[in-house]
């Protein structure tokens, strides 16, 4: 047991590994918890997929274009629905919108990079790969040349992790999706994100105002509902930060 | 929704998140970016993964049930607790997970 520990802790790698393989297996080794929980998200997701009469093909082919869970999960109930292109695409645009947001905080740690290792990160910027390596690197733990090895660990085990939890949830599909609820893992994977993004008084606010105006206009058609609640609630935000700062001058 | 207009959803969303990814990582540093859409951006997380969790836990069978009855909403809002005090993903799966599964036998039982 004592040498299991040991062996987790140190990294046991041969003294002549260069400081980008050391990096990478670093950035691998800090996502191996959060791995646990995309896991369940995953197998949902594929089983969900084949419960919508998606082929293994299809349902993969979701993982690896989109490769954003939450947006490929939302839009299986559409697609299964047959709306269209526009409403499929719009949808997945909103609820990935967030990940303009980590892009602009990530963008000062790849400045230097050329452009196709911009390309190749921001492929794998996901709400996990943005938690699990943002701090460190805001704090300098992962200093360059390294930070983009790490973030390519971290997204590259997320990658593969999720590729092979959706073929597994696929495959098990019909086994796991009747009965169990697992489409419940959608509104819990939501709250998992929404709760730590909701911060302080602005942030609640724009949480509040979208969850109201969600609760009004979901009957509106083509998920109208989604893209006006969102809006809403930014508007929300954008109104508390002024009240704030009107009160304190 | 036939195979065509699939490929064309699914390589289309592709095509924005990307997009979307990509962005600013690319343009921050060359571009100013508008000083009201950065401060916009900051609310966008909290505003639009609220607005697609509320409707999945009020509305069932797409009537509003807003009441104790509803296993989904209680479930959800318990598994909030748990993401407010620990944080983490796993503990709000498993967490809410369970919480449904034992309404729903409770519910049966009644």
């Amino acid at each position: 047991m004592t040498t299991t520990t040991n062996k987790l802790k140190g990294i046991h790698l041969p003294k002549t590994a260069s400081p980008a393989a050391a990096a990478l297996v670093a950035g691998v080794r800090a996502i191996v918890p959060v791995l646990l929980a995309l896991l369940p998200f995953g197998l949902a997701f594929g089983a969900t997929a084949a419960g919508s009469g998606l082929s293994p093909v299809e349902a993969l082919g979701m993982s690896v274009f989109i490769a954003a869970g939450a947006a490929q999960l939302a839009a299986l109930p559409l697609i299964s629905d047959g709306a269209s292109v526009a409403v499929v695409v719009l949808t997945v645009l909103v609820i990935n919108l967030r990940l303009m947001l980590y892009g602009a905080s990530m963008a000062p740690h790849f400045r230097p990079l050329p452009i196709w290792w911009k390309g190749l990160l921001s492929y794998h910027l996901t709400d996990q790969a943005y938690a699990a390596t943002i701090t460190r690197f805001d704090n300098g733990e992962t200093k360059e040349p390294d930070k983009r090895w790490y973030f390519l660990g971290t997204g590259m085990a997320i990658w593969t992790t999720w590729q092979a939890a959706t073929m597994t949830g696929v495959f098990l599909g019909a086994r796991i999706s009747e009965g169990w609820s697992l489409d419940f893992v959608l509104p819990l994977v939501f709250i998992a994100l929404a709760i730590p993004a909701i911060k302080d008084r602005t942030t609640g606010a724009a949480a509040l105002a979208a969850g109201v105006a969600a609760v009004f206009a979901a009957s509106l058609p083509l998920n109208l509902g989604l893209i006006g609640a969102a809006l809403v609630g930014v508007l929300g935000g954008l109104a508390m930060k002024t009240l704030t700062e009107r009160r304190k001058k | 929704m036939s195979t065509l207009t699939f490929w064309l959803a699914i390589l289309g969303a592709g095509a924005v998140t990307f997009a979307l990814r990509l962005s600013l990582i690319a343009l921050l540093g060359r571009v100013e970016v508008p000083p009201l859409l950065e401060r916009a951006l900051r609310y966008v997380p909290a505003a639009v993964l609220t607005a697609v969790v509320i409707p999945l836990l009020v509305y069932q069978d797409g009537a509003l049930e807003i009441s104790l009855g509803n296993e989904r909403l209680i479930a959800g809002l318990l598994a909030a607790v748990i993401a407010w005090r620990t944080r983490n993903v796993l503990l709000v799966l498993g967490g809410g997970m369970a919480a449904l599964w034992t309404l729903q036998a409770i519910g049966q039982s009644l």
